[in-house]
């Protein structure tokens, strides 16, 4: 499998306190990567610049080649769903997921209706497209932002906590939306606090902590023998043995 | 109250209220534009127009509108710029409003979350894309309240134009107590006046609120509440294993 994303000797700073320090990483295309690590070790940010939403101190991240820092444009190949509820709220679902088809690709306004229809069906709501975004639910929200992402048919979709605030019943139903994805071949990277969908879903999973890359294993490997002391540790604060003494 | 008084006292104070709501809504619109203006010039921080807006700001508000008038109306000809009174009255109103409205605009702006910016940019639009789609009509929204007791404030302030000798409510009210001695029927004319043109604005604005505020909110709780019951029915049960 070719690669998509080529991530090079990448450092992020915000002011003084350096947030990656040194990643290097390649996603192939079709695969599934999920980032794990403590709060604040990084992850999101990874994701962020990735999505050119940060500039860089150090390294390049190229798309297929192409470093997407150049020109100042948005690389059209990647989609990104973020954590808190981003849906345009003075717009119905339909309006929010038409928007940036009809008017930054230009494409036939009744073809994309058409789209935003059967993707939407396909989540689970083909009910909801004349509601606005107040009348949802967080987890219908969250379907409804995938949706406007994958609209664009973007190649590379990044998953920013797209589940931390929500209901542990909603939860699921995002997350289920997300495999499907993931069934279909699409290229993920996710950036999760759900242990069991992480093993589940990914290809590989990444650790990061303080800004660099800890260990990086398929899932079978990461979560029942880690190779480092630091990842055991992490796992740990998932299960409540110490707790319960 | 005498009623014949009233009764002759009427078209003068008609004229006035005429000339009072022609040189305000002259003035509230010109003070919507600079407010725009200078609104998206410290939205989008725009070098050295931005410290000269501010400047304007701060010396626009914390002037009175009276005093404005007369720097306009007696120092402008001395550097000889000669002022009608009706151009005075406008431009000074302007020049008070323009800073309020800014302020009024750029609490809008400032109040849309940054993450939809960063959605639209995800999405690929540029930034008057993201400006028109996003950014603008939400800003609005937020704004119409303070917005309509900017227009309301403005109205009112029209009453110093008469330090200029501008015939309006105010001018008129005054001048027939001195020439006459009819202070109550006067003085309720004023008041009067002042209610028929601004209990529409304020019924205009309650009206703008609902009409132009997010939609969605009124029938949010009623709506919620029924979703809830739908999603759960529609929560398809083991259909992926998570997890082993």
């Amino acid at each position: 499998m070719p690669e998509l994303l080529k991530v090079n000797n990448l450092i992020k700073r915000f002011g003084d306190s350096t947030v990656l320090d040194d990643i290097s990483l390649t996603v192939k295309k079709g695969e599934v990567v999920v980032i794990l690590g403590p709060s604040g070790c990084g992850k999101s940010t990874l994701l962020r610049c990735i999505n050119a939403l940060e500039d860089i101190q150090g390294g390049e991240i190229l798309i297929d080649g192409e470093n997407i820092l150049t020109g100042g444009k948005h690389n059209s190949k990647v989609g990104m769903v973020f954590q808190s509820y981003d849906l345009f709220p003075h717009l119905t679902v339909l309006d929010n997921i038409t928007l940036a088809p009809c008017k930054v690709q230009k494409r036939d306004k009744a073809q994309v209706r058409d789209e935003a229809r059967e993707l939407l069906k396909r989540v689970g709501l083909f009910d909801k497209e004349k509601s606005y975004p107040r009348e949802l639910s967080g987890g219908q929200k969250q379907r409804a932002a995938i949706v406007r992402s994958l609209i664009m048919h973007p190649e590379l979709l990044l998953f920013d906590e797209v589940t931390a605030a929500l209901d542990p019943e909603m939860v699921r139903e995002v997350l289920e939306v997300i495999l499907d994805l993931a069934k279909q071949g699409k290229t993920m990277m996710i950036v999760t606090h759900e242990m069991q969908f992480a093993r589940a879903i990914a290809d590989r999973v990444i650790m990061i902590d303080g800004g660099k890359i800890i260990e990086e294993n398929p899932p079978e490997r990461f979560f029942t023998n880690p190779d480092t002391e630091r990842a055991r540790q992490f796992l740990n604060t998932f299960t409540y043995e110490s707790v319960r003494a | 109250m005498n009623a014949e008084v009233l009764n002759e006292y009427l078209p003068l104070f008609g004229n006035a209220a005429l000339l009072t709501v022609w040189l305000g809504l002259a003035g509230i619109g010109l003070s919507i534009v600079i407010g725009l203006i200078c609104s998206l010039v410290q939205f989008y921080k725009i070098p050295v127009a931005r410290q000269i807006v501010r400047i304007y700001i701060e010396l626009s508000r914390n002037t009175p509108l009276l005093i404005q008038l007369f720097f306009i109306y007696y120092g402008l000809p001395k550097i000889g710029i000669k002022t009608d009174p009706a151009v005075c009255g406008v431009v000074g109103l302007a020049f008070l409003g323009g800073s309020y409205m800014a302020e009024t605009f750029r609490s809008g702006l400032e109040a849309v979350d940054k993450v939809h910016s960063e959605s639209a940019f995800t999405l690929g639009l540029n930034k008057l894309q993201t400006f028109i789609y996003v950014i603008l009509p939400q800003a609005l929204s937020t704004s119409i309240p303070p917005f309509v007791a900017n227009v309301i404030f403005l109205l009112k302030e029209t009453s110093v134009f008469s330090a200029v000798s501008l015939m309006d409510l105010m001018f008129t009210a005054k001048d027939l107590i001195g020439l006459y001695y009819n202070t109550t029927e006067s003085l309720f004319l004023l008041v009067v006046f002042y209610l028929i043109i601004l209990l529409p604005v304020s019924l205009l604005g309650t009206y703008l609120e609902h009409k132009l505020g997010t939609p969605g909110v009124r029938q949010s709780i009623r709506k919620n509440a029924a979703s809830r019951k739908e999603r759960k029915t529609t929560i398809k049960e083991g259909v992926v294993n998570v997890g082993n």
